[in-house]
């Protein structure tokens, strides 16, 4: 990598530097010094064994592909693509469609971000732009904490706290004020798609907004100063100088909390209901592609059972790989390559 | 300390500001200081769960915990009484075996990346390691399954090892690069100009000042696993008594939190709470006695 002999044409001596008297320096210092042949194997084995860890990062993407497209291929074979439309689940008789799970995955996550996404860009947007200096770093710290609470944890929580409140106080009001939406309708059982969206969106905020304090703090100051100066409020500041220059990268966050909340998987199981079914209400119970792996996998009994599992594992798996690639490559195109501290 | 000038350049200002500048409109003032009290707004509508959940969890745990809670294992169902012994002991096992995996692996990976990466390989390997960052756990459950279990013939503490181990690389690995890079590169090529091997200037020179940093990327790692729940449930599968052998299913918190959970009982969910809070002691603590110790200890930059 560097060559500790490097000849410099500025360096300073009576004779100017004479290159194959420096490398005669280096072969002299490598040859009796150091037993070369040792030295060089031990060299090799080291890179060798380094890159072997290297390379098996790659084999274990490779073995999860390997796993669950071989695991899978019975379901594949007997439904095709019939499996993802199909909305009949049935291991009774044998048919499965996973519609209802995506369905349910797309819908849970989807209210996850709509009430996720303004939070955290709210907050980015405080403790970057308007908080004291001395808030900063607490406050961050905070809201990062909120990742390091165990998925099994939310899930407790939400059941013996949030899904007594949303039944009591919550899903009643919603039904009165917008019942006539639609998306508020049926008994307030407070478990349901609602109650999943909402333990989803708390525990990707600290996602979301630490991808976006990161990216509106390499918005160049003079940005800011700029719209300052022809006039602007500290709002306006934000919104043309910050928010707009930041437009990719906080995409590319609210991305990669998609990507999140797609996969998650206790929390969600705990309260969405945990039913099959496909219902216009967010107050009725639904059921997701991760749900139903951690509730039926171990008692599916039959291979078509089984392997129709493993598919959905393979749909996720697939739609979360491409969801975080496009999230990774936003995030880098305005950080410029400083790896996405977006998992803690 | 000169007062008098300040006020003056005060006062010009003002009169600078005044003259040429257009006032600004009461709307885009109001604007201005709403969109303030939205943000800070929506600061504490963050920081609500946070403390809820907290909040919650000291005030039904601090209680739940008793001797024979952290001492024995479950009772039958319908008895009152017992503990998570074993599933407190099975968990850090399986936490063990994962940090086996894990750690060699992600830490090679990671100098690999950072001494030797900067070539296709390397942007392979680094853009792999972020993608599997985000895979579900769930997922890695299933591979897990098909992997080890279905070989071994059974559940086992083993494959849940494995399963989190997986898990744990790609974090250990992109930290460990991140931190080897923050050594300085005359470092490397005072060793080399010693005659120091490359491999011996990687582990003694590089490894070693990165050591705190590394180190707190390898708790990191621990912390995002040791409250996985999904993939321990085709893998160790839970256990309601002693085991400490590998090839066995074996108890987990986690797990068991869940199961206590989902149960109808009241004392079950007395010691879910129990359970959660440990479970919240062991990763806070965990992490914190490490920062405490790299930061105290010998090691880390001089």
């Amino acid at each position: 990598m560097a060559n500790p002999a490097f000849p410099r044409p500025d360096m300073p001596g009576p004779q100017p530097v004479d290159t194959a008297k420096v490398t005669s320096v280096t072969a002299h210092r490598a040859a009796p010094l150091l037993r070369i042949s040792s030295g060089e194997i031990r060299d090799r084995a080291f890179q060798s064994a380094i890159t072997s860890c290297g390379l098996a990062i790659l084999a274990v993407l490779v073995l999860i592909v390997y796993e669950l497209v071989t695991r899978s291929s019975l379901s594949w074979h007997a439904f095709g693509f019939k499996f993802f439309a199909g909305s009949d689940w049935d291991p009774v008789n044998e048919h499965f469609g996973a519609l209802p799970f995506i369905y349910g995955t797309l819908v849970s996550s989807l209210v996850a971000l709509v009430i996720a996404v303004p939070l955290s860009i709210g907050v980015a947007v405080f403790t970057t732009e308007m908080c004291p200096k001395a808030l900063r770093g607490p406050l961050s710290f905070f809201v990062e904490l909120l990742a390091a609470i165990p998925s099994v944890i939310y899930g407790l929580w939400a059941m013996f706290v949030l899904v007594p409140l949303l039944s009591g106080y919550v899903q009643p009001f919603l039904a009165k004020t917008f019942g006539w939406t639609g998306l508020f309708s049926g008994p307030p059982y407070g478990i349901g798609m609602l109650a999943a969206g909402i333990i989803l969106a708390i525990m990707i905020i600290p996602i979301i907004s630490s991808i976006t304090r990161e990216v509106l703090m390499v918005v160049p100051q003079h940005q800011r100063e700029g719209v300052l100066a022809l006039g602007a409020t500290r709002w306006e500041m934000i919104r043309v100088g910050v928010l707009r220059n930041a437009r990719a990268g906080i995409m590319g966050g609210i991305i990669l909390g998609l990507g999140r909340a797609l996969g998650e998987t206790m929390a969600v199981t705990m309260v969405i209901g945990n039913r099959p079914e496909i219902a216009k209400s967010l107050f009725a119970p639904g059921y997701t592609m991760a749900s139903v792996l951690a509730n039926e996998f171990n008692e599916a009994t039959g291979d078509v059972y089984r392997s129709a599992l493993v598919e959905i594992g393979l749909a996720l798996f697939l739609v979360t790989i491409i969801v975080n690639a496009l999230a990774q490559i936003l995030v880098w195109t305005v950080t410029r390559g400083q790896p996405a501290k977006g998992n803690v | 300390m000169d007062s008098p000038r300040k006020e003056t350049s005060k006062a010009m200002n003002t009169v600078a500001i005044q003259a040429p500048v257009a006032p600004i409109s009461l709307r885009r003032r109001v604007t201005d200081h709403v969109m303030t009290g939205v943000a800070i707004l929506t600061v504490f509508l963050v920081l609500a769960p946070l403390v809820a959940i907290f909040g919650y969890l000291v005030y039904r745990g601090v209680g739940a915990i008793d001797w024979a809670f952290l001492t024995q294992t479950p009772r039958p169902v319908g008895e009152t009484g017992g503990g998570m012994a074993n599933a407190i002991v099975g968990s850090l096992l399986i936490l063990g075996i994962a940090s086996l995996i894990g750690v060699p692996f992600g830490v090679g990976a990671g100098i690999y990346l950072a001494e030797f990466g900067r070539n296709h390989l390397g942007r392979a390997i680094r853009f792999t390691a972020d993608v599997l960052n985000g895979v579900p756990s769930i997922v890695i459950g299933i591979v897990a399954y098909g992997l080890v279990v279905l070989p071994q013939g059974h559940f086992s503490a083993l494959s849940g090892g494995v399963a989190l181990g997986i898990m744990m690389v790609p974090t250990i690995c992109r930290t460990t690069e991140e931190m080897l890079l923050l050594v300085p590169q005359a470092l490397r090529e005072a060793a080399y100009g010693l005659g120091v091997p490359r491999w011996r200037t990687t582990l003694s020179i590089v490894l070693r000042t990165a050591t705190s940093g590394v180190i707190t990327g390898i708790m990191l790692a621990f912390a995002r696993v040791a409250g996985e729940t999904a993939p321990l449930l085709f893998t160790a599968l839970g256990n309601t008594f002693w085991s400490l052998r590998s090839d066995q299913p074996i108890a987990a918190l986690p797990l068991q939190i869940y199961v206590y959970a989902n149960s109808p009982y009241d004392d079950w969910h007395r010691q879910a709470w129990a359970g959660s809070l440990v479970l919240i002691v062991i990763i806070v603590g965990a992490v914190a006695a490490v920062r405490y110790a790299v930061r105290r200890g010998s090691f880390g930059m001089a």
